[in-house]
């Protein structure tokens, strides 16, 4: 565990971390992490990607403009046969083939990157801030805290989570008004809302894990000789200590989150259909067999969905590598 | 010991409290369809609705409603899953009838993808552990991540384009009605299933044997066995796997449970008429009561199992003491 919370401690009595000589340099946790992550060359491979990824799901409005001219949404019922099938295949005009109602793959795929993301996103990052001040809560005081949130997290794991997720989901989408008097709507923020619900305990586990190793260290004892208060305890000790296993988690939390929502979507109560999305493109494909006539349908978002999650694996792998390297992995 | 198993038993209730209130919220008072509607047809009288709405109880107070349901909760026969709350609106069958005769195919489901699993899983995690940075490591961490990361229903639809569609080697997805679930193991019709399942989950298996094995290989008793002599095959299966798996049966155990009560997307994605795809289909038609009886049998055999793991644990883990 590199402990940044001592830089906190001791800076008062050693502003610099001593002055660089010849052979021995001082390296800041930070400057030794980004030197083990530099040379990790998969990790940044996939680091890259994400970047690119997210490049594409910003611009997918003006890429789909410039490039292929087409909308999302857009019907081509001219590109399909008399039966329904999709008449066109990858080509120089749809790179990734039409779909049953003649809509460019392509472009549905872009928009499918923004939909995946912005949900995984939000949704990790609602379940790490409830997770880690649950945690920390827990870890920190201990007692009946702990007893709680920890039997709350245990429960939760012990839930069938797929099926109470489809059944809030299908509850909350039967009408327009949402459920919990209208406080979640059907669509995106439902699903977010799911997610980050039965994702947090993750989160929670480790970080209480971690505070209850971390307040029994000399200088959260030397912090609270010097009169800090547990508030200040908490923030200004324990929590950058924190950063490193919740970078690491939270990287690999997105992707279990982004095939969530994939899951949820292609069982059909996820996203809303015409908000284009991985997986009900995939439940489109799967729809009366329809890949069997089109295997771009099956090919375009499934490799997209794979290459997206293996990547934030990659790079989680790699942090926590380069975070920790007694970590293990 | 004797106090360890009360405290989990008491843990054990609480859990089947939360699960009835959270299921009793979420597939009953969430929805904001009126299931007696659903249950008359169309265009019914006033009359009709207020009969069906006594019938199910749905004119009680909302204390009478919650005990009739979570009723169903208790493993006692004649309150599991009882037919007065636990009644498909659409199917007008009780739940229970349903579920048990789609059972063996869950069953069927999750016992061949489980060994398959373990089969693959945990000889790559092995192997990886005791040769690593070889060639042979980086395979199987390629595989193993590769599993991780790629969903199940794609990788179902793909096994069925290669292996059905293109190959002709592997029967298309379904159970025809009738079929019973011998002839259909027979025919081959849960050879993809069961090995797409077992694909994804086996990746997380040998990354986790991977991790656990290369840190029990580096421990004090490991090398004590080797100064006493022992052959390495003999360190790493008798000495360095047996920490090694531990954590796995956990892992095993939970995961066995989870797909037990209703491995839904797998089976939705090759239409196999197993429990998880009842819960879909029910859930498509807002029919809730078939997905509230799945996902209360879910919760009993995940509870069920969480108790077993931990009973087992005590006896593969000699550290392990309960007080």
């Amino acid at each position: 565990m590199s402990q940044v919370g001592m830089d906190t401690v001791v800076e008062s009595a050693a502003p610099e971390a001593g002055e660089p000589s010849a052979q021995i340099l001082g390296r800041s946790p930070w400057e030794l992490f980004w030197r083990r992550f530099r040379s990790d060359r998969v990790a940044l491979v996939a680091l890259a990607f994400i970047v690119f990824l997210v490049l594409i799901a910003i611009a997918a409005p003006v890429i789909a403009d410039h490039v292929n001219h087409h909308g999302p949404n857009q019907l081509n019922t001219d590109l399909t046969t008399a039966i329904g099938l999709p008449a066109v295949g990858p080509s120089k005009a749809y790179w990734f083939g039409v779909d049953t109602v003649g809509r460019d793959v392509f472009v549905r795929t872009m928009y499918g990157a923004r939909t995946s993301l912005l949900v995984a996103f939000i949704a990790t990052g609602l379940s790490v801030v409830l997770g880690t001040i649950l945690g920390t809560l827990a870890g920190f005081f201990g007692g009946w805290v702990d007893t709680v949130v920890s039997r709350v997290i245990d429960i939760v794991l012990s839930l069938p989570i797929l099926l109470l997720a489809i059944g809030i989901a299908a509850a909350c989408s039967i009408t327009a008004k949402g459920c919990f008097g209208g406080l979640i709507q059907p669509g995106i923020s439902l699903v977010v809302a799911i997610i980050a619900l039965f994702s947090w305990p993750y989160i929670g586990r480790i970080v209480r894990g971690q505070v209850l190793s971390l307040r029994e260290k000399e200088f959260v004892e030397a912090a609270r000789a010097q009169g800090f208060t547990s508030a200040g305890i908490m923030f200004r000790e324990i929590l950058p200590n924190l950063a490193a296993p919740i970078i690491v988690y939270t990287t690999l939390i997105v992707p279990s989150n982004i095939i969530f929502e994939a899951s949820l979507s292609f069982l059909g109560v996820g996203i809303p259909p015409t908000t284009p999305s991985w997986g009900r493109m995939i439940s489109d494909a799967a729809n009366g067999q329809l890949y069997t006539a089109a295997w771009w349908m099956l090919l375009a978002p499934g490799i997209a969905l794979v290459l997206t999650t293996l990547a934030f694996n990659l790079v989680g792998d790699g942090l926590r590598d380069a975070l920790d390297p007694r970590m293990g992995g | 010991m004797g106090r360890y198993l009360i405290r989990r038993m008491l843990f054990f209730v609480l859990v089947l409290f939360v699960v009835s209130v959270v299921t009793f919220i979420i597939f009953v008072k969430l929805p904001s369809v009126d299931p007696a509607i659903r249950a008359a047809g169309r265009h019914p009288s006033p009359r009709l609705l207020a009969t069906i709405r006594h019938k199910f109880g749905l004119d009680r107070p909302l204390y009478v409603q919650y005990w009739n349901f979570a009723k169903g909760l208790i493993p006692l026969p004649g309150l599991f899953l009882n037919k007065e709350v636990y009644f498909s609106y659409q199917n007008h069958v009780p739940v229970s009838e349903d579920i048990y005769s789609r059972l063996p195919v869950t069953i069927t489901l999750t016992v061949g993808a489980a060994i398959i699993w373990l089969l693959i899983g945990i000889p790559i995690g092995v192997v990886s552990a005791i040769k690593p940075r070889t060639a042979i490591d980086r395979a199987g961490m390629i595989f193993a991540l590769f599993g991780v990361s790629a969903p199940v229903f794609w990788l179902a639809l793909l096994a069925l384009y290669i292996f059905w569609f293109k190959l002709g080697i592997a029967p298309s997805s379904g159970i025809p009605p009738g079929e019973s679930i011998w002839v259909s193991i027979l025919k081959g019709r849960f050879v993809l299933p069961w090995f797409t399942l077992a694909l994804s989950t086996a990746a997380f298996y040998s990354r986790m044997v991977r991790g656990n094995l290369m840190e029990a290989m580096s421990e004090d008793y490991i090398r004590t066995a080797r100064a006493k002599g022992l052959s390495e095959r003999r360190v790493i299966f008798k000495h360095g796997l047996r920490s090694a798996l531990t954590p796995v049966v956990t892992m095993f155990g939970m995961d066995v449970a989870f797909l037990l009560g209703g491995a839904v997307v797998t089976e939705t994605v090759f239409q196999l008429p197993g429990i998880g795809q009842y819960a879909w289909t029910a859930i498509t038609v807002n029919d809730f009561p078939p997905i509230m009886g799945v996902t209360v049998l879910g919760a009993l055999f995940i509870v069920v199992a969480n108790l077993l793991v931990d009973i087992v644990y005590a006896f593969l883990d000699p550290r392990v003491r309960y007080a």
